[in-house]
Order: C-alpha cells, then sequence, then structure tokens
C-alpha cells in the first residue's frame, strides 16, 4: 500500500455559497486576490515538501475556472516538486487531455518532469468532470473517444524512439511527432486513469494494464469497480503500474473530537461543488440512457447523492476517513476488506479553511502512526512493482 | 402522438451506417420541413394546417429522432449533402423548403450547395453565421445559460415552451436526450454558425422569406436582418409576441405569412 497527500489547492475566500450562482465556471476571477493566492500556492507547495520528507508520496490535480482549485496548470506543480521533493513519487491525476488536446505537447511536459525527477513521475489522464466542459470549450459529446485518442498518442509519443512518426487520427492529425525528451522510466511513466461507473473504461484501463482510481465513492460502487478492474487485468510489464487506488478526505488527529473537526472542516470541498444544472450535465457528457433518467428526474448525478449526505454516513462508507492514528489505521485496514484490497491510498488531507498547522499535523501522524500500519497491505495485482524506478537504458 | 408511428429509416449513400427516419404527413404536393433541434413541430399545429395543403416529408438529421449517427458526421454542412441525396432518391422537383432554427441553418447550407430543386425558401429563426464581433454574443450560448434563462429567452412567453417531459413514455424521452445530444454535437465548435456559410448564401438564387419571432432572444431580429442582406432575394417577415419558434408560439400569424409567400 503506497499513501499520497493530496489537496485540490482550494482558494476558500469566497462569498457564502448561497451568495454564488456558482463555485466554478462562471465564478467572476475578481474574488481571487493575487496576493492570498500566491500565499496559497506557496503553502500548499510546501506541504507537498513536508509530505516527501514524510516519506509519503504526492498527488496533483488541474481544475479550470474554479475555487476549490487554483492548480489550473498541473505541470507547473509537477515540475516545481520534481526539482524541490528527493524521494517522493509525483502523481498528476490527471493530465485532462480530452478537454486540453496537445496530446503531444502533454507527453513532451510529461518526458521532462519524468527527467527532471529522475523519474518519480505517475502519469494520469482524465476525461474530466462536466464541469470542465464549459471552461475548456470542448465538446461534451466524444469526451471518452478523446481521452483514448490522446493516450494513445501521448504514449506512441513516449515510445517511439527512431525518429518522426504520424499519426492522422479522429480528433488529432500529426505528421512529425518526435519527442526530446523521452521519459526517464522505460517504456514509460506508469500510467494512471480515473472513473466512477463505466464499466466498460474500467475494463479498458485493466486491458491497459493502467492503475485505476475511483475518487468519494460509497465503498459497495468502489468494490464493484475494483472486482471488474481485477477481472480484467492485464500485466502490461510497466515497472509500478497496474492496481486501483481510492480517494478519500482523511483527517489525523491527537483526539476524536480534534478529528471530528478536521473532518468538518474537509467537507468543504463537498459542500462548494456548486454549480448550476448546465455545469452539472451538458448535452453529451453522460449516455442517453442516464440523460432519460435525468429527464424522468430520477438521476440528478452521483456526486449530488454522496453530497445530500452527512459526515456519519461518509464515514461509515469510507468517503471520509478521520480519527486518531488507532481508528485511522483501523479504518483503512478495514476498507481494504471492503472493496476487496487496494493498492493506493490517495488522501485529500486538506481542503477548504483547514490553515498550514492543522493540515501539517494530520499528515505527520499519519505518516508516523498510520503508515507504518497499513504499509504491508499486499498489493492486488501482480505488476513488476518495484522500489526504484528504472532509469532509461 | 403522431412521432409514436413506425417511421421509415432511408439509407443515404452506399453504406448502411446512415439511415435517417423520414415521417410524412398530410397529402398534396410535397414540401420539406426540416424541424427545430427540438422536433417540436411535429406535435404543433401549425403542421397540422400545413397537411392539410401539402405532403410534409420530414427527414430527422443523423443523431435526431430515430436517425442513424456515423461518426464522420460533424454537423450541418454534413447534414446538407444527406438531404440532397433523401432528395434525388425521393425525385423531388420544384417544391417549397421550411427550416426553422437548426433545421433552417441545415436549409440554408442545403440552398447555398444546390438550390435546383427549391421553388421557395422559408427559414424560421435559423442559426448558421456570425454577424459580430468575436465578443459580441449573436447567437445566445444556450450551453451556458441556466435552462430557466434560456427559456426565458427562446419563448416570448415561456409559458407556452413548458413540456411535460415526465409523463413521456421513456422512448419519446429517448429522442428528446437523442436531440439534445446531437445538437451539441453538431453546434458546440464553432458555436452554432459554419464560418464559410456567409460567403455561400450568395449561391442561393430563389426566393427567400425570413421568418422571426419579434421576441426571439437567442438569435435577435437584428440578425435576422442581417442574414437576410446575405441572401439576394430575401425578405424578412418579424412576428410579433413570438420568440424562437414564431411557428409554434403564433402559427396563425406565421400561416399568414407563409401563404402569402408560397401563394
Amino acid at each position: 500500500m503506497r499513501a499520497w497527500h493530496f489537496t485540490e489547492m482550494p482558494y476558500p475566500d469566497i462569498p457564502p455559497f448561497d451568495q454564488l450562482k456558482n463555485t466554478r465556471v462562471t465564478i467572476p476571477n475578481r474574488l481571487f486576490d493575487p496576493r492570498i493566492g500566491a500565499d496559497l500556492y506557496h503553502r500548499y507547495l510546501d506541504e507537498h515538501c513536508i509530505a516527501d520528507e514524510l516519506g509519503l508520496d504526492i498527488m496533483l490535480n488541474e481544475h479550470h475556472a474554479s475555487a476549490s482549485c487554483i492548480d489550473s496548470v498541473v505541470p507547473l506543480p509537477a515540475a516545481i516538486l520534481a526539482r524541490q521533493t528527493r524521494k517522493a513519487r509525483i502523481l498528476i491525476l490527471g493530465n485532462p487531455i480530452a478537454n486540453r488536446g496537445e496530446p503531444v505537447r502533454i507527453a513532451e511536459e510529461m518526458a521532462m518532469i519524468d527527467c527532471i525527477s529522475r523519474g518519480r513521475l505517475d502519469v494520469g489522464f482524465v476525461r474530466g468532470v462536466p464541469t470542465e466542459i464549459n471552461p475548456a470549450n470542448s465538446n461534451p459529446a466524444m469526451t471518452n473517444e478523446r481521452l483514448w485518442e490522446g493516450i494513445d498518442i501521448a504514449m506512441r509519443a513516449w515510445t517511439t524512439h527512431d525518429g518522426p512518426f504520424n499519426y492522422e487520427g479522429r480528433f488529432w492529425h500529426k505528421r512529425a511527432v518526435n519527442i526530446w525528451p523521452r521519459p526517464y522510466q522505460q517504456p514509460h511513466p506508469p500510467v494512471w486513469i480515473t472513473g466512477s461507473s463505466d464499466r466498460e473504461n474500467v475494463r479498458k484501463v485493466a486491458q491497459h494494464g493502467f492503475t485505476f482510481a475511483t475518487f468519494l465513492q460509497p465503498y459497495e460502487n468502489t468494490r464493484s469497480l475494483f472486482d471488474e478492474y481485477r477481472k480484467h487485468y492485464v500485466d502490461a510489464g510497466v515497472p509500478n503500474q497496474g492496481g486501483t487506488a481510492f480517494l478519500p478526505l482523511v483527517y489525523t488527529a491527537d483526539s476524536a473530537s480534534e478529528a471530528e473537526k478536521g473532518a468538518q472542516e474537509l467537507l468543504w470541498y463537498i459542500r462548494s461543488n456548486k454549480t448550476e444544472p448546465q455545469f452539472k450535465n451538458p448535452p453529451g457528457y453522460a449516455s442517453i440512457a442516464l440523460n432519460v433518467q435525468a429527464l424522468q428526474g430520477k438521476f440528478g448525478g452521483r456526486t449530488e447523492a454522496v453530497r445530500a449526505q452527512g459526515l456519519d454516513y461518509m464515514m461509515e462508507q469510507g468517503i471520509v476517513i478521520a480519527g486518531t492514528p488507532d481508528t485511522v489505521a483501523a479504518r483503512i485496514r478495514k476498507f481494504y476488506d471492503q472493496v476487496g484490497g487496494f493498492d493506493h491510498l490517495l488522501m485529500m488531507q486538506q481542503a477548504g479553511h483547514l490553515d498550514h498547522k492543522r493540515t501539517v499535523r494530520s499528515m505527520t501522524l499519519f505518516a508516523k502512526d498510520v503508515y507504518p500500519r497499513i504499509k504491508d497491505l499486499p498489493p492486488t495485482v501482480k505488476a513488476p512493482a518495484i522500489a526504484e524506478p528504472v532509469p532509461a537504458k | 402522438m403522431q412521432h409514436h408511428n413506425p417511421q421509415h429509416l432511408h439509407q443515404i449513400g452506399p453504406s448502411d451506417d446512415l439511415r435517417l427516419e423520414v415521417s410524412r404527413r398530410g397529402s398534396g404536393p410535397p414540401l420539406l420541413l426540416l424541424t427545430g433541434e427540438e422536433a417540436l413541430e411535429i406535435d404543433a399545429p401549425f403542421l397540422d394546417e400545413l397537411a392539410k395543403s401539402y405532403e410534409v416529408i420530414i427527414p430527422a438529421p443523423p443523431g435526431f429522432g430515430r436517425s442513424t449517427r456515423p461518426d464522420w458526421v460533424t454537423g450541418p454542412d454534413d447534414i446538407a449533402y444527406m438531404v440532397l441525396d433523401l432528395v434525388d432518391d425521393l425525385g423531388l422537383k420544384n417544391i417549397p423548403v421550411i427550416g426553422c432554427s437548426f433545421g433552417g441553418w441545415i436549409a440554408a447550407e442545403v440552398a447555398t450547395k444546390d438550390d435546383g430543386f427549391i421553388s421557395k425558401l422559408v427559414l424560421v429563426d435559423p442559426y448558421g453565421i456570425k454577424t459580430g464581433k468575436p465578443t459580441d454574443r449573436d447567437i445566445q450560448d444556450v450551453w451556458l445559460l441556466s435552462p430557466d434563462e434560456v427559456m426565458a429567452l427562446k419563448w416570448h412567453d415561456a409559458a407556452n415552451g413548458k413540456r411535460d417531459l415526465k409523463s413521456m413514455p421513456e422512448d419519446a424521452l429517448t429522442i428528446v436526450a437523442r436531440n439534445s445530444e446531437s445538437f451539441a454535437r453538431f453546434g458546440w465548435e464553432p458555436y452554432l454558425h459554419n464560418p464559410k456559410l456567409p460567403h455561400r448564401l450568395h449561391r442561393i438564387k430563389v426566393p427567400t422569406l425570413l421568418v422571426w419571432g419579434g421576441s426571439d432572444g437567442i438569435v435577435t431580429p437584428r440578425y435576422g436582418e442581417a442574414y437576410r442582406k446575405l441572401i439576394p432575394d430575401a425578405r424578412l417577415a418579424v412576428i410579433p409576441q413570438a420568440g424562437h419558434l414564431p411557428h409554434i408560439e403564433q402559427p396563425q400569424a406565421f400561416l399568414t405569412e407563409l401563404r402569402r409567400f408560397l401563394g
């Protein structure tokens, strides 16, 4: 089991949610004070450096036009941390290749960060959540198709070493792809893909031997996705690649009451996700069958269903893991059993107004008193997992 | 509801992956109707009236209604060729063509490619061109605004646009969802227009009537005036107390304009 520290890098000093139509997409950036933003960037990067010192790995992500996440260009912090950290693996989860496009540019960025970090990069690719559609002006139909064609181009760019190749596909036309540098890790950095319900996508991830991650889901959903993954997993022979990952909100504290307070603050992340219907479900993003349910009033989105629940439900489901080190370790081990095992614990240990001191206290308690008690949980797929990255020959 | 009747799927071109649902209503000389993106025309009173004088032929574009949607189709420019294929297959000659909203855009594309089969062309609040500066919203952004805001812009009286979706059967809702998805797929970027279309509209030589809802807030009558200037033999008729779909919101006034034009 590997544990990864994560924050979306929120900008929490916004007006009360009931005074805002949306916290994403349309929220005006006059509400962003660059002086506060500068402090926040340095603080969050400092916390990632502390994670490195504590022996945790690092996860980064990207969103656009959102107060929930001012990490809008994820290769930038990844590059900074590639230079500023020494041991941690750095996971980008992920590159929004379906919305951003530019698969060759993404392959170049990742190869460069992989070299600077001397092979500590894990590369996620994501389809992007519905609220990313409008900021990217990306056609909501065909996001899956663009995701997979983009991955195909990036992978070929990483693994072709004999000069230019051409790729004339459905979405991108490239005639002389020949990236410098190539990745440090061979044949390429471990690849991760996220998913929340699309089982066909889970099978595809498994058949490529990529690592599969899912976020903030009740454990029964998580188990069924992980079971599907394990059933179809094919070892692609890539070091450190393959297996499953889950992301809960995690707060470790000296006392149960402190833990509950911390967990309540982390829930800012879920509460802050306020958007109008046109941004939650742009036409073509979800399947026709789901949209029929939506028209019948039976489907309001998975996130909405979880959002409506309180802390007790989320703790029961494993969406929030909070408590003293004993409680947290026991809850993770139990969750491991509930989902039939998993390989990576992606921990959102900071959200909303949770300050630096309390974030670091939670991270430290986790690293010192929890991590040693879950590290032995065995891998769930037989990928050629090795501790040290393999440098290019 | 008429659209639950079994419909004919018409294969276009040599491959059977492209089959369009073609509905026919009424009797008389043929008239081609390209509906709006929601296909509300199918159940609208103006169509019943029209069907008394014409055999109205209504093809659903790919991805709309029950028509298939091959992956290579990207918008009205492609769809226009399918309409021309259908017209050839059915041997239609010298017929009136009416296109509404998204269907108006398709009809304009068709006529720029070949207007030889068209006697007269009617475009009702069509999309298809950009008239202003890059930062002008010539076409209000229906995917950025809330559903309530869209309704207020689209209808003179938003109550006229209310639909009881929850009581509709599942196959009808499947079509609602398909229409909505395909509309976005084809209209997302460039947003509901073809930058080349303004440079082709001069090719339309047949008499053309642009009908516009005076209260259309999605594409305003000013946009209609810009459209009119690009088509050589075109006239603009503005219908008061009607929004983006004047033929549905003010059917009598619409039919009066239509009869005056078609004769």
